[in-house]
Order: structure tokens, then sequence, then C-alpha cells
């Protein structure tokens, strides 16, 4: 009977993405409801005003803007580190390696990739501060810069990968064309073939952004855990992330005030990585329709 | 003297031999027309007087190409020198996603100028020499993109004219464009003769019969017949040449 086959194929993927669908619903649920609840302890206002975030200590001050900052500060000296080296190996790859040396680098890139996230916050902690610490006496051992730097080198082949998918959709005829007028390779690839990239280029970065902005293991190795309101990039300092760990993996009880504060901070990145895809989406829609 | 000159040429992509033998010269301030069946060569054969091939990973030449007496596949030969003196325009229009303005000064930003002064004439010259100006002069800053076909392509003559180069080559530069647009590519082409040596390929007979001053039938990687471009369609010496203008095969 292929007509019943037929039909619980399809049920079968119905269900699938109704599971996927509702697994979303949930934690949005969730995120929302401990939140609302979180809000009628403390006021919005001292939420995003307040220049303390010490929800675990006697004297709770709960402003979330020493993790927006720790996070903002990793995730731009992150962003530092790749896009330059991420754009450039991208630019090399398709102006100028050959062929067959694109066949073997894109496939490393994609294993540097898939390197996990603890091994790289050891190699900030165990091999880049004291590198640094040579460099810059007096940096602390926990601090935001090796964790950025790393963060950086864990986001290059996300940039590489999509500014090159992004070079490489430009047409051959406008390489021809900044050619043909005696430019040379340099000139064209950064006068015409990263200009006619751009939005692809952009969108790369902003996916890049989200995903710093989410990345938690190195920074909670190598960053210390120490809110704090500040750009300076020498001294420990917390993410949102880094908070949401320590606090899931601590001893605080569930259903308090203090628990609940996890899910405001989960909210708070959520609404940035949110804001984020939508942008990236957007920009990708927008520039799309240059080459029809 | 002549302007270009190709003496005894060979073109390999790998091992194919897609020019075979060739040798031409050609005047200054003429129009030359390549014609011939597709794949016969005559883009390729176009491409070796900027040395536009030399991109591509598997592609060989041997023989001689001359310009102005000068052997440019010299050692000594800086391609980007090179292609400053002989400029090209494509068969797709293909404006940078840049503004109007910038399409038409990039050949100098790349040589360095920044005098605006310099640029500003050099944009309102190339347009007007290119016969755009009157329709573009009030939105220079609008996207090239924004342009219709026609008016991109005459775009990209303009910018081909702004680096002042003496050689143009046109690889089926109406072939994308409706019958009007096309007219007035011709005349432009037509107009650009007096100061540019121009070769032009195209598959259109009438076209070639109308702009050129000499015609060279190319059929299969080999130079049939080069003539003036009377001689070619009323009384060519070669029968595949008769066949071919008179639209018995091709
Ligand atoms: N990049 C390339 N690699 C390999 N072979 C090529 C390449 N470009 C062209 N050829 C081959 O060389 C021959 C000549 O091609 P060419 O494009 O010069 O012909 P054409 O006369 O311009 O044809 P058309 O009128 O269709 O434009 C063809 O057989 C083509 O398949
Ligand atoms: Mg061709």
């Amino acid at each position: 009977m292929p007509r019943l086959k037929e039909k619980i194929i399809v049920t079968g993927l119905a269900s699938a993405a109704i599971v996927t669908i509702l697994t979303t619903i949930g934690i949005i649920w969730v995120l929302l409801s401990q939140t609302i609840e979180f809000f009628s302890d403390v006021s919005l206002f001292d939420f995003l005003t307040d220049t303390q975030w010490t929800p675990l200590f006697a004297d709770k001050h709960f402003g979330i803007l020493p993790l927006v900052a720790g996070t903002f500060l990793t995730t731009f000296i992150a962003i530092l580190v790749a896009l330059p080296i991420g754009l450039t190996i991208a630019v090399y790859l398709n102006e100028y390696a050959p062929k067959s040396f694109r066949k073997i680098v894109k496939p490393l890139l994609e294993i540097l990739a898939a390197v996990p996230t603890v091994v790289y916050g050891f190699f900030a902690l165990a091999v880049i501060t004291p590198f640094l610490q040579m460099l810059i006496p007096g940096m602390a051992g926990f601090n935001a810069l090796s964790a950025g730097i790393v963060m950086g080198i864990m986001i290059i082949p996300l940039i590489t990968s999509l500014s090159e998918d992004a070079l490489f959709a430009v047409p051959m005829s406008l390489r021809e064309a900044s050619y043909g007028m005696g430019s040379t390779r340099l000139q064209t690839a950064f006068k015409v073939m990263v200009p006619a990239a751009s939005s692809g280029i952009i969108v790369s970065v902003i996916l890049g952004i989200s995903r710093a902005i989410g990345e938690t293991m190195i920074v909670a190795i190598a960053a210390g855990q120490q809110p704090r309101l500040t750009l300076n990039p020498l001294v420990p300092i917390e993410t949102i992330t880094t908070y949401i760990v320590q606090v899931s993996t601590g001893d605080v009880a569930h259903g308090s005030l203090e628990y609940r504060t996890i899910f405001a901070a989960g909210m708070a990145l959520f609404v940035f990585t949110f804001i984020l895809n939508n942008i990236s989406y957007w920009v990708k829609k927008k520039f799309q329709e240059k080459y029809e | 003297m002549d302007k270009l000159e190709a003496k005894n040429v060979n073109v390999f992509y790998g091992l194919n031999k897609v020019i075979n033998d060739v040798s031409i010269s050609i005047k200054p301030n003429s129009v030359t027309a390549f014609i011939g069946p597709s794949g016969c060569g005559k883009s390729t054969f176009l491409r070796l007087f900027n040395r536009m091939n030399d991109y591509i990973d598997i592609f060989k030449m041997e023989g001689k190409v001359e310009i102005d007496g000068k052997n440019i596949y010299d050692k000594a030969i800086r391609v980007e020198e090179l292609r400053k003196k002989v400029g090209m325009v494509f068969q797709k229009p293909n404006p940078f996603p840049k503004t109007i303005y910038e399409n038409i000064v990039y050949g100098l930003r790349i040589q360095g100028i920044k005098d605006k002064n310099i640029l500003d004439e050099t944009v309102e010259k190339s347009l007007k020499q290119a016969a755009l100006w009157e329709e573009v002069k009030d939105k220079l800053k609008n996207s090239a993109l924004a342009l219709s076909g026609g008016q991109q392509q005459r775009l990209c003559i303009a910018r081909t004219l702004a680096v002042e180069p003496t050689v143009i080559l046109m690889d089926e530069p109406a072939s994308a464009l409706d019958p009007i647009s096309s007219a007035k590519v011709e005349e432009l082409i037509y107009e650009l003769k007096n100061n540019y040596t121009i070769v032009i390929v195209t598959h259109n007979m009438q076209q070639a019969a109308r702009v050129s001053d000499t015609t060279a039938f190319f059929y299969m990687g080999e130079l049939i017949e080069h003539d003036s471009t009377k001689i070619i369609f009323t009384n060519p010496k070669n029968e595949r040449t008769q066949n071919y203008v008179t639209g018995r095969f091709g």
C-alpha cells in the first residue's frame, strides 16, 4: 500500500518539524516567564543602568552592564583579530591561490572550526596569556585580551569561508573589467572584488559577532569570572554566557531570585543574537538582487 | 607602421590548439571586424592583444604579437601598462557596483590620480565621447547598475576611454543590446575610429559591414581571409568566406 506508506512518512516528517517548533516555543516560554518573574523583584531600570552585577553577594546589585561590557569587549577583540586575517585568507584563496591549493586549504580551515572550544580556552590560558604577559608586564593572568584573541582565531574559519563564498559569487566579468583597465591583482581584489562582495562579508562578520557573543568556554577559562564595568582588556572580566555557566553549575537554590538572574541574562543574550541574525538576514536580502 | 601585428601565432588550451598559425596586421585609426562561426577562436585571438588570456591556467601561446612594433609578450613588458594602452569592452555590460562617477574614474584612481578637477573633467569628457553625458549628467552619483543595458554598455565604453588607450578591443559589444542601443553603440564606434584603433568581434554581418574598414574571417582557428570590408562582403577570394558572409553556413 504505497499510499499508506506515504502517509506515514509525511506524518513522520511533519512531527519532526513540529517537535522543533515546540522546542523553540518551550525555550522562549521558560526564558520569558522566568524573566518576567525576575523583573517583579528587580526593576528594569536598575537592570539596565546599575553599574554593578553582584547577585551572589550580600550587597546585591543587578546591573547587566558589566556583563554586557565584558561580552562586547571580548567580541570586539575577536572581530579585530578575525576580520583582517579571515578576509585576507579569503582574498588570497580566491584571487591568488592556484585551484589545487584552495582545495587543500578549505578543508583544513573546516578542521580549525571543528576544534572543541575548551581546547581553545586552554590554549588562551596556557599559551597566549603567558606570552602576552612577557610583552605587557602587569597584565592579569585572567583577562579579556587573550580570550578575545583566541576567540578571534576560532572565528577565522567562519569569516574566511563565508567571505570566500561571497567573493566567489562575484561575476568573473567584473574582475576582467578591472584587469582590462590596467589594475594589478591587489587593486582588483580590494577595489573591486571586496566591495562587490561586501554584503556577504558583512554577513560573515555579523555571524562572527553572533558566535563570539554566544561563546562560553574560552571566556570561562581564560577571562576570569569577575563582572566589571570596564573596557580595559588587561583585567579579568565576565561575560553574559560565563555568568550563566557559573550560576548553573554553582549551588544556588533553584527558584530563588539569584537563580532567576540567569534567565534575565539569558534573555539579554537572546535579544542580542536575535537582533544580529535579523540584521544579517536583512543585509542578505537587501543586497541579493544586485546581480539578479 | 602597423598599429597591431600578429606573426605566426599559435594558441593552445591544454593540448587543444585553437589558433593555428595566424598572422595579421592592422592599421592605426581603423576599425577591424573579426567574424566567423562560434568557437572559431575570435575571442581568444582578440584577447591576445591585451594579454587577457594570461589568467587562464592552461593557456599557452607561440609566435609574436606586436603593438607599435613592440612585442607585448616580452618579459620586460608590464601587463598593467599594456592594458592602459589597450582598452577592452566586453560582451555583457559589466559596470562595477559603484556610482556612475566612480565607474569612470576607476582607471584613474588605480593610477593614483586624486586631483578632483582632473577626475571631474575626465568624467565629463569620457561620457560625452561615449554619447552618454546628456542622459546621466544629473545622476553621476547614482548607481551604475540602475542604468539600462545599452546605457551600461556605453558607460563601459566611457570607462575604457577614460584611461586614454590607443587601441580598443570589443568582444561582441552590442550583442546583448536592443536594436536601438545597438545602433547607438555602432554610431559611437564609427566616431571613435578617428582617434583609436578598434577591433571588434561580431556575429552580426550587417554590423560588420556598417562599422568596419577591414574584416577578418576566422574558421576553426585559422585566419581564412583578411581584406577590406567591401571586398570581403562583395567579392571574397575564398569560397568559405563567401559561404559564410552570404549565410550559407555558420
Ligand atoms: N578558458 C578556456 N579553456 C579551454 N578552452 C577554451 C577556453 N576558452 C575558449 N576555449 C576554446 O577555444 C576555442 C575558441 O574559443 P573562443 O571563445 O575564442 O571562440 P569564439 O570564436 O569567440 O566563439 P563565440 O563566437 O562563440 O564567442 C573553442 O573551442 C573553445 O571551446
Ligand atoms: Mg567569443
